[in-house]
């Protein structure tokens, strides 16, 4: 199991998660967070005052794999993720210890299969 | 109003300013300022973060340009002495336009009262091509179409020109205002195209608090709009101040039972638009209408612009805040029910309508629709097109990405100053590399 973190643009996370739900990727977690990437500072100029702007908002996707799923979730978010700019992101693939489903109790490869349509 | 006794005196005189009249016209010129900054509360509500503050400096703009082109050229193409279809230059550069009676006002302030309209109605049109369209070409559009498209029809239609003459009635500007907005609009969403996400994914408003605001001040405003169109405190301003209060309630009852019945929900965006779509519809009538028919109006009005909307928003045609269908749509029904229910019992300046058994004024108020369509249309889509031969119009899809607010202002609507460095004035000093906003390198901007 891989636990996939990956920091993208938030005008692009709409295109990510599409892709992951063409590759069947799913059980995600998505939070707004800040960042920096070495992208060129923005300038904004509020009356007298001008700053620049070195924290950028991003989005931050966490994604639990099984290990035959890690390629193909790696390669739709680089794909969706991508425009060719300074500032579009990182994907992480970190190995994972433990996983555990809190509704059933299963654990590890069960926990992070979605479960079937039919036992919703 | 003055006393009976001396009308006549005051009819054989030289026009003369009547305090009352004058005080009620300086509380409507206000009024119908502020429905420019209510409309951007309407509009910016009704986008995405990202381009809020764009949207609502698209109003704002007006302003500013479109005022002080009215003051300088366009006041006197609509309202100085000139032909059936265009005024004169006598008033250009405000000349002649002093403290002397224009009607029973000074004309400085009637010059004032009606920039405040050429201002909205500009101002309208830039909610069809929101979260898209640059900044400065916008603002050029805005300057031509007021000169070209709004001054020539307000002269069609209340300075003395060909419409007026064959007895089209339009009280407040449904004509002039909506209709030429309403279709200009239309074109321009056409001429611009979609936003890339538009029909892609969900685009939500984002503040419908401010969407409610926007309406019930774009509401109060909107009594100075179709009161002051009397251009005089007293019966008629009453009567058009009186409908104005009544034709929205109606509309807002029926919208909220249509969205009701159609999806379950009265919605609030559907509350606010319906409002504005009420108001919309009675403002050519305000001034010709009984209290009674004015209800009337307002709850027939509901129904063209609520299917209007509900169609267009399964089309390719991204009419971002829907104009056409609440401008277009809604002034053509308030046009044409004019016709129906205008009554000289009410207004003896006016004319009967269909029901007062005068079938004509229906007639003559589709030639007013038809010929402001017409013109409105063809002149936006000339004027986008030369615009567009000179630069382009549309944003590009990386910078609508990133946002309008961001990109043509250089400021976030809702920004917290996290991990902000401020500049400070001696990095800013002008032998020091010019600072410039460096996220669209690839765009144009």
């Amino acid at each position: 199991m891989k636990l996939i973190i990956a920091i993208v643009r938030p005008d692009k996370l709409n295109d990510v998660l599409e892709a992951l739900y063409r590759a069947d990727v799913r059980g995600l977690t998505v939070s707004r967070v800040m960042g920096h990437g070495g992208e060129t500072e923005r300038v904004e100029n509020y009356r007298g005052t001008s700053v620049k702007v070195a924290l950028q908002e991003k989005v931050r996707i966490e994604i639990a794999v099984s290990l035959g799923f890690v390629d193909l979730t790696v390669k739709s978010i680089l794909a969706a993720a991508r425009t060719g700019d300074v500032g579009d992101g990182k994907v992480f693939v970190l190995d994972l210890d433990q996983v555990h489903r809190i509704r059933t109790g299963e654990r590890d490869e069960a926990a992070v299969t979605p479960p079937l349509p039919s036992a919703v | 109003m003055p006393l009976p006794a001396l009308l006549p005196l005051l009819q054989d005189a030289a026009p003369t300013v009547v305090p009352a009249d004058t005080a009620w016209m300086l509380v409507s010129t206000a009024l119908v300022l502020l429905m420019t900054p209510a409309l951007a509360f309407f509009y910016g509500g009704l986008v995405r973060s990202k381009n809020a503050l764009n949207t609502m400096m698209m109003s704002f703009v007006a302003l500013g340009a479109v005022g002080i082109l009215w003051a300088l050229v366009a006041y006197s193409l609509a309202f100085a002495e000139g032909n059936s279809w265009i005024g004169g230059l006598a008033n250009a550069g405000l000349a002649g336009v002093g403290v002397e009676a224009k009607g029973t006002i000074p004309h400085v302030l009637f010059m004032a009262y009606q920039g405040t309209f050429a201002i909205i109605t500009a101002a309208l049109i830039s909610g069809a091509v929101v979260e898209r369209m640059r900044f400065g070409p916008y603002v050029a559009f805005i300057v031509l179409w007021t000169l070209l498209v709004y001054a020539p029809v307000a002269h069609w239609v209340w300075g003395g020109g060909w419409l007026m003459t064959r007895g089209v009635l339009d009280f407040a500007g449904g004509t002039v205002v909506h209709i030429n907005a309403g279709i200009s609009a239309l074109v321009a969403a056409i001429v611009l195209g979609s936003r890339k996400d538009y029909g892609r994914q969900a685009i939500l408003p984002h503040n419908v608090p401010f969407v409610l605001l926007g309406a019930g001040l774009l509401w109060f405003g909107w009594f100075g709009f179709n009161g002051g169109s009397a251009l005089a405190a007293g019966e008629l301003a009453a009567l058009a101040f009186t409908n104005t209060f009544l034709a929205p309630m109606a509309t807002l009852v029926v919208w909220a039972l249509l969205d009701f019945f159609r999806t379950g929900h009265a919605t609030a965006v559907g509350g606010a638009t319906g409002i504005v779509v009420g108001l919309v519809a009675v403002t050519p009538a305000a001034g010709f209408i009984s209290p009674l028919h004015a209800i009337l109006l307002g709850a027939i009005a509901a129904l063209p612009s609520y299917y209007a909307i509900a169609y267009r928003a399964r089309t390719r045609l991204d009419d971002s805040l829907d104009v056409f269908a609440g401008h277009g749509v809604g002034g053509i029904t308030g046009a044409l029910l004019t016709g129906v229910f205008a009554a000289k019992a009410w207004n003896g300046a006016g004319n009967d309508g269909l029901l007062a058994g005068n079938p004509g004024q229906l007639g003559l108020q589709a030639l007013g629709v038809g010929t402001s369509v017409l013109y409105a249309g063809a002149m936006t889509f000339v004027i986008l097109k030369v615009l567009g031969a000179m630069t382009a119009l549309k944003a590009a899809p990386r910078t609508e990405g990133l946002g309008m607010d961001v990109t043509q202002h250089g400021e976030e609507a809702y920004g917290n100053g996290e991990g902000s460095i401020l500049v400070l004035p001696s990095e800013a000093a002008p032998d020091s590399a010019p600072i410039v906003a460096t996220i669209p390198q690839t765009a144009a901007r």
